[in-house]
């Protein structure tokens, strides 16, 4: 008995372990089969944007419908390409959107930043009525408050060069700074830093304080290097909008050599649309936000794992 | 962090921001150029389209050369935000000089005081178009250079084959005989044989559609008071129009799904065309001496087509109306509205500019359009209501296009349309 027990315990097991390894070696490949197929339907648009973006608009009319709309078959060539560079300044609309872009969520990481700091880290009075009036403004939409918006900052001061002196004038409309000062301090940004701020130990505070560490020093040298998924979490869900910002230089913006890709797009949409030239335009403005994602993918998903936004 | 770091911050911030500042800024009219001309800021719907841009400049250095005390400086803008621009400029009180606008909504800007009355010499507008002028309340606000028409675009040998009689203008399709046409090249085989374009949105549906509801006898409102559209838009006429309306998508004769433009007639997938003479030159190519431009159908008061396209006026602000004003008596010459029209496919806005254009000259391929608009055209109505008029008239359409009530569905536009009218006043009316 002795025997069998001892001899056919460890057989059992083994047959039990090959079970268990070809069932997990089957739910690896059922993950992967789903994934792959999630990965597809995620790819279909882009697959489909770039695709087309090199047909002729009738061939990308006629491919519609059948899985040549995912091929490049057919008529191949840059010529839609050309075409956006005859109809639109691309070059000019995508260093406006860089540049509009990465100031917005660089000036918008320092001040926020700085902010979420005051709202969790220092003691004041009216803190918490402060961080609710922040917090309430996240229900405004945008659209509610653009027009007043754009009365105000028509009336803002300013300084004009005119003729190489510099002098006081009135308006911000026609200008960079319209569009990035008003979006540098986000509510939801405030919010998500006052929150992870929170939950670093304020002993470490109490202990730079004893050091002599003043309120800037704590943030700088001990908040900042510690809230490195926060940052990147906010960075990355501000980006975004800012490059996607359509309505506001809409609005604001008159001047086409300040205006940003996104606005852009309107160009194509003539009595009978170019989409050919669409498509190759699209590309060429989702090309930075691809190379901005994927060079930070991993920042990215560590990230949100981090900070516990799903954006 | 130091004092001394802070303060390099600060100061490049401050720095930045200066320079942010020296990029941008320009005078919207009113300014004045190194040569001391005064600088007139000219605004355009026409960004992304460089035929017409083409066209601008030309007028513009051509102006520009001609005199010194004027400078208009041309800023272009996508046509599909344009109206918006404005109204954001308007707010801000940063309207430019010249502007030009859709020729239905000039009431509506004229009333809102965007724009003031154009007061250019009467021997210039009394040579236009009657549907290139933009008027409210008997004043003249607005003038283009050209006007657009529809037709129904068909091949000579399909109607011939299908045993259709070929319409004119003088006889054209009564509704019966349209209705006839349309069963019979359905059943020769033309799973949708009319195409109107009802994939399309905004504008087009009130330019395009209301014209046929205004043959059968209905209207948007009642022209005579511009206060209600009681009667109009829900009237019995009205009713039967949009009864078959609803019934030419539920029979298939027309459907609400394609492709913007007229890329099935030029492929022979659908017979007949409703359209603007923009699409007609593709379609030339495509049909050649088979094509037929044909008068639209008689829905019982006499067949109809929208009018009234893209003019120019000067903003109520502006502080040189004289000089916009010398701008535009210089651009109104027959060889730029000839140039706008052989450029942008449309019809010209004098007779000169007509007898000139390549395409709508006496011996012009696309002359048929000039008949149809000389003939045919009505402009939508004049009020500034009409802004509301549009999007309600818009979405009552596709209602019912898509199956709903056509009583009911017309009797909440109208009064939609009524409360907006009531709730302004009556639009100075």
């Amino acid at each position: 008995m002795a025997t069998v027990s001892l001899t056919s315990r460890p057989a059992s097991r083994t047959s039990a372990d090959r079970v268990e390894h070809v069932l997990r070696h089957r739910r690896k490949v059922w993950s992967y089969v789903a994934m792959s197929a999630l990965a597809v339907v995620f790819l279909f648009p882009l697959v489909f944007m770039f695709v087309s973006s090199l047909k002729p608009d009738a061939q990308i009319l006629g491919d519609v419908g059948s899985p040549r709309a995912f091929l490049p078959v057919g008529d191949i060539s840059l010529d839609n390409y050309f075409g956006v560079f005859d109809r639109v300044p691309v070059g000019q609309f995508l260093v406006n959107s860089v540049l509009v872009t990465v100031l917005t969520v660089g000036l918008g990481l320092v001040v926020n930043s700085m902010a979420g700091f005051a709202l969790s880290r220092m003691r004041w009075k009216g803190r918490s009525v402060v961080l609710a009036l922040v917090i309430a403004t996240l229900i405004v939409p945008f659209e509610t408050i653009a027009v007043p918006m754009v009365y105000w900052v028509a009336q803002l001061p300013t300084l004009v060069m005119e003729g190489g002196v510099l002098k006081y004038d009135f308006g911000w409309l026609n200008s960079y700074h319209v569009q990035i000062v008003p979006f540098i301090a986000n509510a939801f940004s405030i919010f998500l830093f006052t929150q992870y701020f929170s939950t670093i130990p304020k002993s470490l505070d109490e202990a730079a304080r004893i050091d002599g560490a003043g309120w800037f020093t704590i943030y700088r040298r001990i908040i900042v290097p510690l809230a490195g998924p926060a940052f990147a979490t906010v960075a990355i869900l501000t980006f975004l909008p800012a490059w996607n910002q359509y309505l506001w230089p809409l609005m604001v913006v008159q001047q086409e050599e300040l205006r940003p890709v996104m606005v852009g797009m309107q160009y194509f949409f003539q009595l009978n649309t170019a989409w050919g030239e669409v498509m190759a335009y699209t590309s060429l403005i989702t090309l930075p936000v691809l190379i901005v994602f994927l060079s930070f993918q991993r920042a990215f998903v560590s990230s949100v794992a981090a900070s516990g936004v799903k954006g | 962090m130091n004092r001394g770091s802070l303060a390099k911050i600060l100061s490049m911030s401050a720095v930045g921001a200066l320079a942010l500042t020296a990029c941008g800024q320009a005078g919207q009219g009113g300014t004045t150029s190194e040569d001391g001309r005064v600088q007139l800021t000219m605004w355009t719907h026409s960004a992304g389209n460089p035929a017409e841009l083409e066209v601008y400049e030309q007028i513009i250095d051509d102006f520009n050369a001609s005199q010194d005390e004027y400078e208009v400086i041309e800023e272009s803008f996508p046509q599909g935000a344009y109206n918006d621009a404005i109204v954001a400029a308007a707010a801000a009180d940063d309207l430019p000089c010249l502007l030009d606008m859709d020729g239905p909504i000039v009431p509506n800007w004229a009333w809102a005081g965007y724009i003031q009355p154009l007061g250019l010499p009467q021997e210039i507008t009394d040579s236009l178009l009657p549907t290139a002028i933009g008027t409210y309340q008997d004043e003249i606000y607005s003038a283009g250079y050209w006007d657009a028409a529809l037709a129904v675009l068909a091949r000579k040998s399909v109607l011939e084959e299908n045993d259709i009689r070929i319409p004119t203008i003088d006889d054209p399709w009564t509704i019966d005989e349209f209705d006839g046409a349309l069963d019979t090249l359905q059943d020769a085989g033309y799973k949708t044989p009319l195409d109107i374009g009802a994939e399309d949105s905004g504008e087009w549906w009130p330019y395009a559609y209301s014209p046929m509801l205004q043959s059968a006898g209905g209207d948007l409102i009642d022209r005579d008071t511009m206060l209600s559209a009681e009667g109009a838009l829900n009237g019995p006429e009205a009713v039967e129009f949009f009864t078959w309306f609803q019934e030419a998508f539920e029979k298939g004769w027309v459907s609400s799904s394609g492709t913007i433009g007229n890329e099935e007639f030029d492929k022979g997938e659908v017979a007949l065309s409703y359209t603007g003479g923009w699409n007609a030159l593709p379609s030339l190519e495509a049909a050649g001496d088979d094509l037929l431009f044909l008068p639209p159908p008689d829905f019982g008061k006499g067949p109809t087509i929208g009018g009234a396209s893209w003019q120019w006026g000067i903003s109520s602000t502006c502080e040189s109306p004289e000089g916009a004003r010398a701008y535009l008596e210089f651009s109104f010459q027959d060889k730029y509205v000839t140039a706008f029209a052989d450029n942008q496919i449309v019809i010209p806005a004098t007779e000169g500019a007509t007898e000139a254009s390549e395409y709508f000259g006496p011996e012009g391929d696309l002359r048929p359009f000039v008949e149809l608009s000389q003939e045919y055209a009505l402009l939508r109505p004049e009020t500034p209501a009409y802004a509301v008029i549009s999007s309600t008239f818009e979405k009552a359409g596709k209602d019912i296009m898509n199956g709903a009530d056509v009583q009911s569905t017309l009797d909440g536009a109208v009064a939609e349309i009524d409360a907006n009218i009531q709730s302004n006043d009556g639009y100075g009316f």
